[in-house]
């Protein structure tokens, strides 16, 4: 006797499966499938963390991750750099990821050239680029930025740049962002550099979902705002959008808003794929009792 | 006999020497100065581990087995890589020195180190990254079975995180009004307590147990109780 | 033959050997921060002091931690019985060697993708002594590829230990360890298409482990390995759990190579480990009993030790 569709199901070439899944990224994306964002309190708090930095501040963005998290990770990174030039913020570009330099340079001449064409080189922003060290970087970072960094990543000392000349340790900053993939990351920024001096500067993230078990006992006690995955880019989108709509380009900072369409029918499905396992299991067991 | 008391003794001497130089304001930096010094042990190593990489591959081709296309793809991708990056070959010369060859900007998307970033191994890296959605997908329908409650436990959980990660969750639970007794139910509300209860608890629980784990491996290591990482005639293997 | 009573006996004199002065140092140090003692305070301020006072807690709990241990491993030696439970994976060690001896297919050991100063890439390094010394047993063929060098030389190193240890010297062959890349995505597909055109019998990956792991898993799931998995990333022991036969979940991992080697000393600081366990689930306790009251009576003596110790720790 030929067993079950049922039974047999449970038994299909994982092939199938992964067809389903691209076609249910695949066809969201080409249809442009596009759902309202309510944005949920973490979201919320990340933004009103640095709402409430005083404009025209000095703030560290650490884009600490690499081009195989880009698909995560760019929209949050849009949207802050973003954000944090409508609050007409002094930004200083980082990374400890070797691969993470390019992604800045990008994000900088995407968002914040292209949103905000008054930003000046060594006035408005400046890169310190990559060193290698890992959680070696943020702890000396903590007590002395220049013997860290002696010059930014154009080879110029420290001193001959203005946004940088007095810049002593992280506590020279009112802000700092940490967009993660890993280690390092947000977990190194917290208990290096925001573990010794709590009260010196808020600190908000932005990471993978793969993270968040990880990063959430610190929030929010060390970490006033974290933004979780695609879901917190797209939420904390439609905040920013709402209140600094972009001159130009709104693409750029939508892209959070675009992966959500393909990630609803992927977890849809993904829902469908246990519960036809389970039927499955449950066929088998019935067809095994009744022999 | 010292081929085996020498290594313990620097191991056990210096991890000594880094645990209580911690607590002292007096040499706080003697921690800093390890990972400096392992960071320069670390790049010299690169020169053993890239001769291996050459070594193993060469020969590969050298003896024409199987795969040895991708062997010599290997190669010619690697000294490309090292041959635009470390000489700088075609990089956009600096704006303040143009005439010094290595002030140049290899990163730069029109250096052939920026373009071989930009369009080889960056979509390279994302598709392997990607390549986890479809892993995910067909482990969740091998392993997501509900042979017993705590299974069950784990299927309820993922459905509702699944589905409140997505604009799903809020449409079917968002006629829930927030404030009455039942709000809890609304789909982000339970996600906000899956993660930050349940999970935290978990994770929580997890890092002291790791943590205590590092102490007792440390423990072992400094006082030369686990040897297995000493070579032959020191080994406790 | 030693009296069981007098085993026991040395064996708690030898905990309070060790736990009377490092309760006596907590006890201490608790009461000079609770009568905010002004020494350890104008030290602070001065930064004379020999030990900086805001690390003092730590130092007290490390001194606790690593005293428990030891007096665990001289409770070892002292000859009492230690009751350690099973741990499947480690077990099964020799199980999936011998599958692969059987099959006459290879054993992977991956030791995760991070270099020689993390950790957990250390403990994987000692958990492949144990594994590289079963596989020389078995005359099975153990490949290591790794993803930074120091990892690889270190790795040659155990293996041939190992290969000694087994006395099978002459089948020890280094080419089987060998360096991929550091960069992660890289090294997993290199070792992902290893294992699929190789198919290892047995798959052990024993390390720091990111977004590669359920790759490993996975592909080593479709070709049919016994698949042994540990590491301490709390983010990626999901996908190992889902994935691999048998998981080493944190703590665990780091007890692996000591629960390998059998030896009495290396048994004795698993039990510490536990008894460092039980303290620090005996101080949270404390802790949720003060906070409660704390909270339900502000003004009471338990709220004011309770805000006492929230403040020497830090909080």
């Amino acid at each position: 006797m030929s067993e079950p569709l049922l039974v047999r199901l449970g038994r299909i070439d994982r092939r199938w499966i992964f067809l389903a899944m691209a076609l249910s990224i695949i066809v969201p994306m080409l249809l442009k499938v596009r759902f309202p964002e309510i944005p949920q309190p973490m979201a919320r708090a990340t933004f009103e963390a640095i709402e409430r930095v005083p404009e025209g501040s000095r703030v560290l963005i650490a884009f600490d991750y690499d081009p195989a998290s880009q698909g995560e990770l760019q929209p949050m990174a849009n949207a802050i750099v973003h954000h944090c030039a409508s609050r007409g913020h002094k930004m200083v570009f980082m990374t400890l990821w070797p691969f993470g330099g390019p992604l800045a340079e990008r994000t900088i001449d995407d968002i914040l050239l292209a949103y905000h064409p008054g930003y000046k080189y060594g006035i408005d922003y400046a890169e310190l680029g990559f060193q290698p060290g890992n959680e070696g970087v943020v702890k000396l970072m903590s007590t002395n930025i220049p013997k860290q960094f002696p010059t930014d990543k154009r080879g110029t000392p420290l001193a001959q740049v203005p946004l940088l000349a007095d810049l002593a340790d992280t506590t020279g900053f009112k802000l700092v962002v940490s967009i993660s993939a890993g280690y390092p990351g947000a977990k190194e920024w917290v208990q290096y550099a925001n573990g010794p001096a709590p009260e010196a500067f808020t600190f908000v993230s932005g990471t993978t979902g793969v993270q968040a078990a990880q990063l959430l006992p610190y929030y929010p006690a060390q970490m006033e705002g974290m933004l979780l995955a695609v879901k917190g880019a797209a939420e904390y989108e439609t905040i920013v959008e709402e209140k600094y709509p972009p001159p130009q380009h709104p693409e750029r900072i939508g892209d959070g808003r675009v992966r959500m369409g393909p990630q609803l029918v992927a977890h849809v499905l993904m829902i469908v794929l246990i519960v036809l396992g389970n039927l499955s299991m449950a066929a088998g067991r019935t067809r095994g009792g009744m022999r | 006999m010292l081929q085996r008391t020498i290594p313990i003794a620097i191991l056990s001497i210096s991890g000594i020497v880094l645990v209580l130089a911690y607590f002292s304001p007096f040499t706080q930096s003697w921690g800093e100065q390890a990972v400096d010094w392992f960071n320069i042990i670390a790049g010299i190593a690169y020169i053993l581990g890239g001769g291996n990489l050459l070594r193993v591959n060469l020969e590969k081709i050298s003896a024409q087995r199987p795969g040895w296309a991708y062997a010599a793809i290997t190669v010619a991708a690697f000294v490309a890589m090292l041959g635009f990056g470390l000489l700088k070959l075609g990089a956009v010369p600096s704006e303040k020195y143009p005439d010094v060859h290595f002030a140049g900007d290899y990163e730069s998307n029109s250096a052939p180190y920026g373009w071989m970033y930009w369009n080889v191994i960056s979509p390279l890296g994302a598709t392997m990254f990607a390549m986890l959605a479809f892993y995910v997908a067909s482990a969740a329908f091998r392993a997501f079975r509900a042979k017993n409650l705590e299974s069950v436990l784990l299927l309820g959980t993922a459905f509702i995180v699944l589905l409140s990660a997505t604009a799903a969750g809020a449409y079917l639970t968002g006629w829930i009004p927030a404030d009455s007794a039942v709000g809890f139910m609304r789909a982000e509300r339970l996600r906000t307590m899956i993660t930050e209860v349940v999970q935290t608890a978990g994770m929580r629980a997890i890092g002291i147990g790791i943590a205590i784990g590092v102490v007792a491996l440390s423990v072992r290591l400094i006082l030369g109780i686990d040897r297995s990482y000493l070579s032959k005639d020191g080994g406790a293997a | 033959m030693i009296d069981r009573r007098i085993q026991v006996r040395r064996g708690v004199e030898a905990v309070l050997a060790a736990g009377i002065p490092a309760a006596g140092i907590l006890a201490s140090a608790s009461a000079a921060f609770a009568q905010g003692d002004a020494a350890v305070a104008s030290a602070a301020a001065e930064k004379d002091a020999w030990i900086d006072p805001a690390r003092v807690p730590l130092l007290v709990a490390l001194i606790v931690a690593c005293g428990l241990i030891v007096a665990a491993i001289a409770l070892a030696r002292s000859g009492v019985p230690l009751k350690i439970r099973k741990l499947a994976a480690l077990d099964a060690v020799d199980e999936a060697v011998g599958r692969a001896t059987e099959m006459g297919r290879s054993v992977l050991f991956v030791p995760g993708i991070q270099d020689m100063n993390d950790v957990q890439t250390v403990a994987g390094i000692t958990v492949l002594g144990p594994v590289a010394k079963t596989a020389a047993e078995y005359d099975a063929r153990l490949e290591v590829p790794t993803s930074r060098s120091l990892v690889m030389v270190a790795a040659r190193e155990t293996v041939q230990a190992a290969h000694f240890a087994a006395g099978r010297p002459e089948t020890y062959n280094e080419g089987n360890i060998t360096y991929i890349t550091d960069e992660q995505f890289a090294y997993v597909s290199a070792v992902v298409g290893r294992m699929v055109r190789e198919k290892p019998a047995a798959c052990f990956y024993m390390g720091a482990f990111y977004a590669e792991s359920l790759l490993f898993a996975e592909n080593g799931n479709s070709i049919g390995a016994i698949q042994i998995a540990g590491t301490a990333e709390p983010s990626q022991l999901p996908f190992f759990v889902a994935a691999c036969d048998y998981t080493l979940i944190g703590e665990e991992f780091f007890a692996a190579s000591a629960y390998l080697s059998g030896e009495r000393d290396q048994l004795g600081s698993i039990k510490g480990q536990d008894f460092v366990k039980l303290a620090v689930a005996g101080v949270i306790l404390a802790g949720v009993a003060l906070a409660t009251v704390a909270a339900v009576a502000p003004d009471g003596g338990a709220a004011s030790l309770f805000r006492s110790f929230q403040s020497a720790l830090g909080g």
